[in-house]
């Protein structure tokens, strides 16, 4: 199988074989580990008969090959991902649905700042190369790249809530509120950086190119020359390739932002599964971001492939 | 970098080849980066900073577990010039044991993660093609499509009672005790988890340069005149692919600090009473000592901030030494 189609198809075909190593070996090293969600729960002073029932009742007792199997058969042949722990008489869909819908909302906006921000300054910085606006953009990026989320998070909070009460100092009361501006920015920030450095680095190349030359000196205005012909093929390569990355920034700048701010999304209902060994709910989250990544991933491969013809897909060559 | 200079280390190069010299693409390669300003200013930063990390029991004023309930959340003065924490310890000396952490963990990491690893793996999967290249990528794919950070926390927060519980077996094997007390398997866990999910990007950046190298007609000429499998990976792509790894490593040094720091601070990192910049951020970011001693949140964050900011600078200027199209 050649060409595009099949390309895509061989990565679709490999996604369930991703999930399947991804689940189990997930699985084992949650379960292998030594603590299990009820010991955390029964604390340490406890009954150890109904200890054991309660462990019995929920298969935690067997051999951890056995329970993945049980695992798989319900989730394959029932869409079941299992019980949590912590919340009972819930099904996972129903606790991990308006986390993940919090955390979506506070992503789109950092999102959709990260290239708002991001590509004019980048633009703007390669085009005034060889002043001293140059340098200094490329430095003030790379330094805000440089500071890790949760460094930022403290200080905008030292700065903007606990000195100029601007802001409040956390907490989550909807989209539309003054709460959501500190961690919109941390998360961001990064973001916005390494996006603007990719626009002028593209750009730059650009730049140089045979048909800027060519729209130059067909005599078109310098205005033009860049929106029409340096922008739209710097831009688009820029968008693409870092969607991937984007994500994957986000995520992690969500969860150090959310435990910080106590910001009720997935980030910091991740971590709180962790702690709490909650096996099930962990999984699902972990098989969900897996999914996020790979389909992302392919996503920017096709558009890329679509954009610009001279990428060979299969990586060949010699 | 302007005309002038280029012009300069021609001449340079020039009277070097006039009288006997030759100089090695390091060596230029070293000129041009401490021509650099920024760069330099780099270096000294991260010099400075691994010197003070690792002599950091000869530096620090006090231990880093050294507390005195007397002393608890002081201001600044002259014994303790940054002030005190909670529980009465030195700042000062709490970060200057941090840096020792970080150096340990960067140092160690980066070693596996972003120049072993990758070169092997990397060089292998690009010469021999195949089915090795094939079970490298399609294992590298899968640990990049993980949740990166999620997986960290999982991996550390489950493992380490079974780290530590070898060691301790470990320890009583050969009678020599210490290992645990010193925090080993927290280090130890932190740089097996992170290096085993950072050599993919590198290694696929070498697997493609190898791949390229492999039609380029010397290697082509090297294979011909019947040179070793060994003797074409070591002297003729090796020295080939070793620009890649020092920009990996300049790259990966600060993301590997940052890392150790966020784990740290998720708790499943290095575990108190041991100093990490994580420890402090999460010590100084709680409400009431932000509000009313910043400083405990301002040293480390400050200290952080430049360090890995040093790192990228270097990282780019390096960047621009080996691959001077990209400027």
């Amino acid at each position: 199988m050649d060409g595009l189609g099949g390309y895509v198809l061989r990565r679709l075909l490999f996604l369930p074989i991703t999930l399947l190593i991804v689940s189990f070996a997930t699985f084992y090293v949650t379960r292998w580990g030594p603590g299990d969600p009820i010991s955390v729960y029964s604390g340490q002073y406890r009954d150890q008969e109904a200890f054991d029932r309660v462990r019995h009742k929920y298969g935690l007792d067997k051999p951890i090959v056995e329970q993945y199997g049980i695992w798989l058969k319900d989730v394959v042949l029932h869409g079941d991902f299992g019980v949590s722990f912590r919340f009972r008489d819930r099904s996972i869909p129903e606790i991990i649905g308006p986390k993940i819908w919090v955390s979506a909302r506070l992503g789109l906006y950092a999102f959709i700042l990260e290239f708002l921000i991001g590509i004019p300054v980048g633009v703007y910085a390669a085009l005034k190369q060889g002043t001293w606006r140059d340098p200094f953009l490329i430095s003030v990026f790379l330094f805000f790249q440089s500071i890790p989320v949760l460094v930022t998070v403290p200080i905008l909070v030292l700065v903007f809530a606990e000195k100029l009460h601007w802001l409040p100092n956390g907490g989550f009361d909807g989209l539309f509120s003054k709460s959501m501006i500190i961690p919109t920015l941390a998360i961001s920030l990064p973001g916005i950086a390494g996006i603007a450095r990719l626009a002028r680095v593209t750009t730059l190349e650009t730049l140089r190119e045979d048909f800027v030359r060519t729209a130059r000196s067909k005599g078109l205005g310098e205005y033009t020359v860049v929106t029409r012909h340096v922008v739209r093929n710097s831009v688009v390569p820029v968008m693409t390739t870092v969607i991937g990355l984007s994500l994957v920034g986000l995520i992690e700048g969500a969860f150090f932002t959310e435990t910080i701010l106590g910001i009720p999304g997935i980030g910091r209902f991740t971590f709180e599964s962790v702690n709490g060994r909650d096996y099930n709910v962990l999984l699902t989250i972990v098989l969900l971001i897996t999914t996020l990544f790979v389909l992302a991933n392919l996503a920017v491969d096709l558009v890329l492939a679509v954009v610009d013809p001279r990428i060979r897909i299969n990586g060949g060559g010699k | 970098m302007t005309i002038d200079a280029s012009a300069s280390e021609a001449l340079a190069a020039a009277e070097g080849y006039a009288l006997g010299r030759s100089e090695s693409l390091w060596g230029r390669a070293f000129r041009r980066l401490l021509r650099k300003r920024i760069a330099v200013g780099c270096l000294v930063v991260i010099a400075a900073f691994y010197t003070v990390g690792l002599a950091a029991p000869l530096i620090a004023p006090y231990g880093y577990s050294e507390s005195n309930l007397d002393l608890s959340f002081h201001g600044p003065s002259v014994s303790h010039p940054f002030g005190t924490d909670r529980n009465g310890r030195d700042t000062l000396s709490r970060n200057i044991y941090a840096a020792r952490t970080t150096v340990i963990v960067t140092l160690a990491t980066v070693l596996a993660g972003s120049v072993v690893l990758p070169l092997t793996l990397g060089m292998v999967a690009g010469y021999r093609r195949g089915l090795i290249d094939a079970a490298i990528n399609r294992v590298g794919e899968i640990l990049a499509s993980l949740p990166g950070l999620p997986m960290l926390v999982l991996i550390n927060a489950t493992l380490r009672p079974r780290v530590v519980r070898a060691i301790a077996h470990f320890e009583d094997g050969v009678h020599w005790h210490g290992l645990t007390s010193s925090g080993f398997a927290d280090f130890f866990l932190i740089f097996s988890v992170l290096s085993l999910f950072g050599w993919v990007g590198y290694a696929r950046l070498i697997r493609s340069q190898t791949l390229t190298l492999r039609g380029s007609e010397y290697v082509l000429a090297a294979e011909a005149s019947g040179a070793s499998t060994k003797r074409v990976l070591f002297t003729h792509i090796l020295p080939n692919v070793m620009p890649l790894v020092i920009v990996s490593v300049s790259a990966s040094l600060g993301a590997v600090a940052g890392s150790e720091i966020a784990l740290t601070f998720l708790g499943v990192g290095i575990q108190p009473p041991h100093a990490s910049f994580g420890a402090l951020i999460t010590d100084g970011s709680t409400a009431a000592v932000l509000r009313n001693h910043p400083q405990l949140l301002l040293v480390p964050a400050v200290v952080v901030a430049s360090l890995i900011f040093a790192f990228n600078l270097l990282g780019d200027a390096l960047n621009d030494v080996f691959t001077p199209r990209a400027q």
